[in-house]
């Protein structure tokens, strides 16, 4: 290109506009399909908690799916979108290694938290009793039997 | 990639050359979004560390459920949908005023910055609405034996664990007058002929099992809630005021005389930041 900020700077990854717009297309559809998925499991998630018995394992394990399918999101934003993935590897890594701390970051902080919550349970049973949710089929019960009388 | 780090390995460092091959005003704003993304990243992990602190957390599908004109109709995931699919598209048009940008092409980056701005003004429009129906849409909370109705706010909120239904109906006899008059509104009675009621008369016409009688829930939740997706909105309504800017000085020719519309590129990087914030905004408030 002609029109550059310094003679220092060669921008290579500009590329035609034909190669330009079907990248782009497709990473819209991509992220767009990402997306709908997401809000599929959400709304599987919100059935099992609906259900009957809803399985802890179950939720987790579509929960993690979602945290996957938003990294993958993040990664087409910041890779295409960002034109991250299109520059100098030393510069790729500048913004990608900091950002390792992440992973300290987040299992360190969650773990503290659950193990709060644990000692809490432990020896405040007060915490406890006022505030682990109750199986919500006792509660629902006696409600049939009032109906009767109420109305 | 390989093939240019070889090509200028052995010059690289010597003067002369970018070694990041990169505007110095760009190479910055990627490392100001990499500190951004650290503030929003200890955000979302300090909401993290405090809901596994807690024995019950709100349930995004029982607050989020609501959307614009369908009335009381549960609709979860809904609205929030649409709001990412606006910031998505919003991205897309960002991308394409960009690569306007390169060509040179001033009435593309004029035609795409224009949408990208409507589509940060829409949702920013969006986040409003909720907000407002989340703090006025005040739902009936068991508090101290007692009905009291309260909306999401950083105090409190609604989204306890479903009250006793026992302790419910005690409570629904010692509530006030004017608890009682909101809660009869769904037996389709004007809002005057309720208020002339008397209170034992309002409880026959409230249909008792229709109502989710909550606990309060935990108070962080509200200020998290709140903190992060106002953050997120400040960041979006910056966006927008960064894109009018850009519009304007694209307008006055600033960018044709200077050559070049680097500072188009700045915007955009700033403007998909927003975009990947709101994806684990997104995550963390919605879907887990």
């Amino acid at each position: 290109m002609e029109h550059q900020a310094s003679p220092e700077i060669t921008f290579q990854h500009h590329t035609d506009d034909a190669t330009f717009k079907k990248r782009v297309r497709k990473t819209t559809i991509l992220l767009s399909i990402i997306t709908v998925i997401e809000l599929a499991i959400g709304l599987t998630i919100y059935t099992i908690h609906k259900g009957p018995d809803p399985s802890t394992l179950l939720v987790l394990m579509f929960k993690g799916m979602v945290c996957i399918l938003t990294l993958a999101k993040a990664y087409y934003i910041v890779s295409v979108f960002m034109h991250l993935g299109d520059e100098i590897r030393n510069m790729i890594m500048t913004i990608v290694v900091p950002l390792l701390l992440f992973i300290w970051f987040i299992i360190a902080f969650i773990a503290d938290g659950n193990s709060y919550k644990n000692l809490r349970n432990k020896y405040d049973k007060h915490f406890q009793e006022t505030t682990m949710p109750a199986d919500h089929k006792p509660a629902e019960k006696p409600a049939d039997e009032k109906t009767g009388g109420k109305q | 990639m390989e093939t240019t780090a070889t090509v200028h390995q052995t010059k690289w460092w010597s003067g002369g050359k970018s070694p990041f091959n990169m505007e110095y005003g760009k190479l910055m704003m990627w490392y100001f979004l990499m500190s951004d993304a650290f503030t929003f990243g200890a955000f979302l992990i300090s909401y993290g560390s405090i809901r596994f602190s807690q024995n019950f957390w709100p349930d995004p599908n029982v607050v989020f459920n609501a959307f614009p004109g369908a009335g009381h109709a549960n609709l979860p995931l809904a609205f929030v949908s649409v709001m990412t699919f606006i910031l998505i598209i919003s991205s897309v048009t960002m991308v394409l005023a960009v690569h306007a940008g390169h060509n040179g092409d001033k009435k593309g980056v004029i035609k795409w910055l224009f949408w990208t701005i409507i589509g940060g003004l829409a949702f920013l429009g969006c986040q409003a609405w909720e907000w407002h129906h989340l703090i006025t849409g005040e739902l009936p909370v068991l508090v101290d034996g007692k009905i009291e109705m309260i909306g999401q706010t950083m105090r409190g909120n609604p989204w306890g664990r479903l009250a006793d239904h026992n302790a419910a109906l005690a409570a629904l006899q010692n509530s006030s007058h004017e608890t009682l008059v909101q809660l009869a509104h769904e037996s389709g009675k004007s809002h005057a002929e309720l208020a002339a009621m008397s209170n034992p008369q309002l409880l026959n016409e409230i249909k008792i099992d229709e109502l989710h009688i909550r606990e309060k829930g935990p108070v962080a939740f509200g200020g998290y809630f709140f903190g992060i997706t106002g953050f997120h909105g400040f960041h979006v309504f910056s966006g927008v005021i960064i894109n009018i800017i850009m519009l304007i000085m694209t307008q006055k020719d600033v960018f044709h005389r200077r050559g070049h519309y680097l500072m188009i590129e700045k915007a955009g990087l700033y403007w998909h930041f927003v975009d990947l914030v709101w994806v684990f905004v997104f995550l963390c408030f919605y879907l887990i």
